[in-house]
Parts: structure tokens; sequence; C-alpha cells
């Protein structure tokens, strides 16, 4: 398929646009430079798990090491001189782009002309794209304040006690899955999406096809409700008269809560058996209060609510699954 | 000369004087050599120690009394953890993120002095700092791209914190105020979106303030807003905005957040982060590995 490869070219070449395609190379690239000494740790927690003997006279560490070493080094020169050629080196990379890259300004401001498309900054396109998926307070409000109060929450939810200060992936495989998950299965790709899918009228357009300001999109989804048939008729004959007239909106209204209800008890189970999968999870499973598992439980079901939302919207053209005369789901 | 002129009983008088001369120079080369041999050693002179305090940087005891003696330094201990040092652990993302904090409030004064928070004013100062302004172009330039390069650092900064594990005890404290750092880095960027009053920033705003109509309680569109008597005229997006639409008021509102609030706000919390840093036992490693094994329960 010949594509629109110029309209990708725009894409990527506009220069607010250059962190994001930054960014497709950093994230992967810190990842993998994480992830690698993390092989490395765990390599060594193996061995000195094998070894009880070697465990006790070890320095612990994948760093070189040598006895007579000091554990310590003068801050001046050693840190600063560090810190010193991370200045010099930002510098050089900011004076670079700064050269080579000027900073957009559009015409001036203007009530009267939409800007098609209209976007926020990169790093606020993954909230614009939920808001495509939820109702306004819901994308807007709710889902940042859970995002902010929910990492706060990590220290005090993760019990492990294992893992402080170097880089391990065996002895973390839940956090860690859950935070990549969190922070580039979602937020980033989300990111990615509002930046190179979503054209005029932040409509869904592939890589390489044209940005077609006048394309019309027709409406495919429908809601849950609507797929099974709910019309409140039988639901009439049990309402007061003077709820007659609201049938519909009850039964709607009602028969939401059953997909919802399931998701949640599903994915609570879901998660449940994830957390308690091995020994290992076991025993930190054990060490969590009630509250703690409360909290992660419902902070793990709405984040994951997220994507599953995406793909029911975007593969199965479900809209939504719980419609209320106050929020729709 | 003095000895083609004998007997005019000036000889003494000229030869105590060249006397004198020779004694004087030679008195000024021996000062000059003495104040040579100083400057070849800059530490040990009175200048130096009014500025620094301490001698030489070449002796242990001083080295750690540079650090901790000079304002600047003073947030480092005096010394650290030797495998901190090397790049691989700590991918220096947060130190750079505060270097990013410099520079933007470094060029971000420079541009102050260019612009006007005014709907008349704003977008033409802008045009005349590109155009006329010396070095304007590359001021507003490095001004941008530091602000996306800083929440980018930050971002990564979060990622390598994760991944060493290090928000757990003791530092969760100070995990939270990073969870913070990151929100007003945000925030800062997206302040600073409005300002050039062009139609990116305008839209912006308008796409990023018509959420706060549907905040819970706060907006007019919100759940409960209606109810609790807000209308266009007095919930958050209008506080946020200073009017129902995006304008004038607008423009001063992002000024003043962007220009002052925000970096004064910010900076505290920069300020106990790194305090919590030092005071939670500085770099969190890399320590040594603990083994399942060794897990007390």
């Amino acid at each position: 398929m010949l594509g629109d490869w110029h309209q990708l070219w725009l894409i990527v070449s506009n220069p607010d646009n250059v962190p994001v395609v930054a960014l497709i190379g950093l994230v992967p690239f810190f990842t993998w430079f994480g992830l690698r000494q993390a092989r490395a740790n765990d390599r060594l927690i193996e061995k000195l798990e094998t070894d009880p003997e070697l465990a006790r006279t070890h320095h612990r560490k994948t760093q070189p090491y040598h006895p007579s070493w000091a554990k310590e080094v003068h801050t001046w020169p050693y840190l600063l001189r560090i810190e010193l050629l991370a200045a010099i080196l930002v510098t050089v990379i900011l004076l670079v782009w700064a050269l080579s890259v000027n900073a957009p300004l559009e015409e001036p401001a203007n009530a009267a002309i939409t800007m098609n498309p209209a976007k926020a900054p990169w790093y606020f396109l993954g909230l614009q794209e939920l808001l495509e998926y939820f109702d306004p307070w819901i994308a807007g409000v709710a889902i940042p304040t859970f995002v902010i109060l929910g990492l706060m929450a990590i220290p005090f939810i993760d019990v492990n006690p294992l893992g402080n200060g170097y880089y391990t992936y065996k002895q973390r495989r839940f956090a860690i899955w859950t935070f990549l998950i969190g922070f580039e299965g979602i937020w980033l790709v989300l990111t990615m999406i509002g930046t190179f899918i979503r054209g005029p009228g932040f409509m869904w357009f592939w890589p390489t096809q044209t940005w077609d300001p006048d394309r019309i999109e027709f409406l495919t989804t429908r809601n849950l409700d609507d797929i099974f048939g709910v019309n409140g008729k039988w639901l009439a004959h049990l309402l007061p008269a003077s709820q007659q007239a609201n049938a519909v909106l009850w039964a709607r209204g009602l028969f939401g809560i059953i997909p919802v209800g399931i998701y949640f008890l599903v994915a609570a189970w879901f998660f449940y058996k994830i957390i308690t999968a091995t020994p290992f999870t076991r025993k930190i499973f054990g060490r969590m209060s009630l509250l703690q598992v409360v909290v992660m439980e419902v902070l793990l079901i709405l984040m994951l609510a997220v994507p599953i939302t995406f793909f029911m919207r975007n593969l199965l053209r479900i809209k939504y699954v719980w419609e209320t005369p106050w929020f729709n789901l | 000369m003095a000895e083609e002129n004998p007997g005019k009983g000036k000889t003494g008088v000229a030869d105590e004087a060249e006397g004198k001369v020779q004694q004087f120079k030679g008195w000024l080369e021996e000062k000059f050599q003495e104040q040579v041999e100083e400057l070849k050693r800059p530490e040990e002179t009175q200048l130096y120690k009014a500025f620094f305090r301490v001698g030489r940087i070449d002796e242990p005891r001083n080295r750690a009394l540079h650090t901790l003696n000079n304002l600047f330094l003073h947030i480092h201990p005096t010394k650290v953890n030797r495998d901190a040092v090397s790049y691989s652990y700590t991918w220096g993302m947060g130190g750079i993120s505060f270097y990013l904090f410099i520079v933007l409030t470094f060029t971000g004064i420079l541009l102050m002095f260019y612009y006007h928070p005014t709907k008349v004013q704003a977008y033409r100062d802008i045009l005349d700092l590109e155009t006329s302004v010396p070095f304007g172009l590359q001021l507003r330039n490095i001004h941008r791209w530091a602000a996306h390069l800083m929440i980018i650092a930050v971002c990564l900064h979060l990622l390598r914190v994760f991944l060493t594990g290090s928000y757990k005890r003791p530092r969760e404290f100070n995990w939270c105020v990073g969870v913070l750092l990151l929100v007003f880095t945000m925030l800062l960027s997206f302040t600073g979106y409005l300002l050039p009053d062009d139609q990116l920033g305008f839209w912006a705003v308008t796409v990023g303030t018509n959420m706060a109509r549907a905040t819970p309680l706060l907006g007019h569109e919100g759940p409960f807003g209606p109810q609790l008597g807000l209308t266009a005229y007095n919930d958050v997006r209008f506080a946020l905005l200073g009017g129902s639409i995006v304008d004038s008021a607008a423009l001063l509102r992002a000024y003043i957040w962007h220009c002052i609030a925000l970096p004064v706000m910010i900076s505290v919390f920069f300020g106990v982060h790194f305090w919590r840093v030092r005071k939670d036992g500085g770099a969190s490693g890399p320590s040594p590995v603990m083994l399942e094994s060794e897990m007390k329960d």
C-alpha cells in the first residue's frame, strides 16, 4: 500500500513533536539499560542464594570491587566533575537543538478560527486521548487525580522489602510489570496515539494516511445496553406510575451495574490470583494489611479499565457499558 | 658616569644613591619573586581564603571542607558511595532536571525583559523578540526546548527511581514530593504554552481548561456542580482564566503562575526534595543486594 509518507514526515518533523520522537528512542533505551543491570544483579542473587558461604563474604554488588578500595569517595572532585560534564553535555544538546529547530509560533490567537486539530501540548495528549473514551470529569479530573494519588501510594502498598536501592527484576516482577504497563504501555502509548494518529477533528488516521480535514466519520459505536436490546419495557410494569416515562433510563442504569460489577469482580479475582501465584508473592501478600490490599486492588482495577475501554471502543465498537443520567462508563 | 667626573665631591653622594637604587632593585626583585611564588599557590592568598574559607584542595580534609563550607555545594555530602558515582546506576536524570530548571530560570528572566502579558503586546513582543532582539530567537528556542527536555528528564528520573526500588523505606515521603514535582513541572510548561498568545497556545489552553468545567463539585458542568449553584461565571474554570473565556485576564494569570507562583512553589519543593535526599541517606544505591532467604517475616 502506497501511503502518504509526506504526511508522516510532517508530523514527525513538527518542532513540538521532537520530544515525543525522542521518547520513542529514550524510553526503550533506558528501560533496557535498567533491566540489563537488573539481570546482572539477578544472576548474582541466584548465585548467592545457592552458596551461603559465598553470601557471607561477598560484597554483593556487580560493580567492580577490590577489598582495599574505600567505600566512599570525595564529592570533590569525583561527583562534581560528573555534574559539570553532564551540565556541559546538556548545554551542548540544547544549543544544537535551539540552533537547528525554531520554537513554533502560529498566527495570533483568534477565538473565531478553531485550530484543527486543536491539540494539547504533547505531555497532556494522553489525557486528551482519554477524553475520547470517558466523560470529561473522568478523563480530565478523576483519572489524573487517581494517577497522582496512585503514584504517591506506591511506597505504602509495595511491602516487598527486596530490591531497595538496586536494579532487580526477579525480586520485584509484579511491581515492575505494573509500572511498565502503566507508564509505557498506557501513558506513553496514549501520548503516541495523540501525537501520531489523531488528525483533524481528533479523528483516527493511521500513519501515512493523509490528514483530510473534510473527512466525515460515521458513528459506528453502540452502547452495550443497545446491543442487548435493553428498552425498559418489562421494567415498566414494576415501576410506579410516576416513573413510567423514565423506564428506559432506569433499565439502562440498572443494566450497566451488571457488566461493571462483573468487571470489578473478575479483575479483583485476576489480580488476587497474580499476587498469590508463587510462594514468594504469597509471602509478600501475607505482609500486607487489609487496607493495603484494598487500595492496591482498586488502583489496579481502575488502571486496567483504561486499556480495556480503549479496546472495547476501538475493536468492539462498544461506546458505553453503563449509561446513567449523571455519568457514562 | 661617576668615574668620568672625579673630584667634584659628588662621587660619594652618587655612589650612595647608586647603592640605594641597587638595594631597592634587589628588594623589589626579591619581593616580586616572593609574590610570583605566592601566585603559584593562589589558595594561600587572603583573597582566596576570603572566598572559599579553606586552603589547598588536595588535602582530604580541605576537600571535605570545600563541599561543606560552600553554599552551593553543601547540598552534597562530603563523600558519596563510590558506586553511585558511576553513571549507569543513577542516569543523572535528577541532577539534569535541576540543571534544566536553572537554565529555564535564567533564560526565562531574560525573556521577561522583552515581554508584556497583554493581548495588545504579547504576540508582537514575540515577533519582535524573534526578529529584532539580538539572539532573541535562540533565547526563546532554548527556553522552549529546555522545558520539553526537563519533562523528559523528570520522567526518566521517575523510571530510574522506580526500577531501583528507591521509593522504599525510608524514602517514601521523598517519592511523594517527587510526584508533586513532576506535576509542577508539567504545570509550569503548560502555563508557559499560552504566553506567546498564538493559536497553538490559545487552543491548547482552551482544550485544557474546558476540562475544568467538568470538575466534580467545582465545575459548572461537573457532577454536583449545578446543584451547588455553579455557573460559567463562578466555577473553577473562571478562577483559572479570570473570566469565562481565554482572554486578557487568562494571559495575565498564566504569566503570574508561570513566572512567579509556580517557580516559587516548585523551588520550595525542590528544597524539601534535596533536603530529604540527604536526610534519607543520600543516593539510594547501588546498595548490596538482599536475598529472599534473609527476609524477616
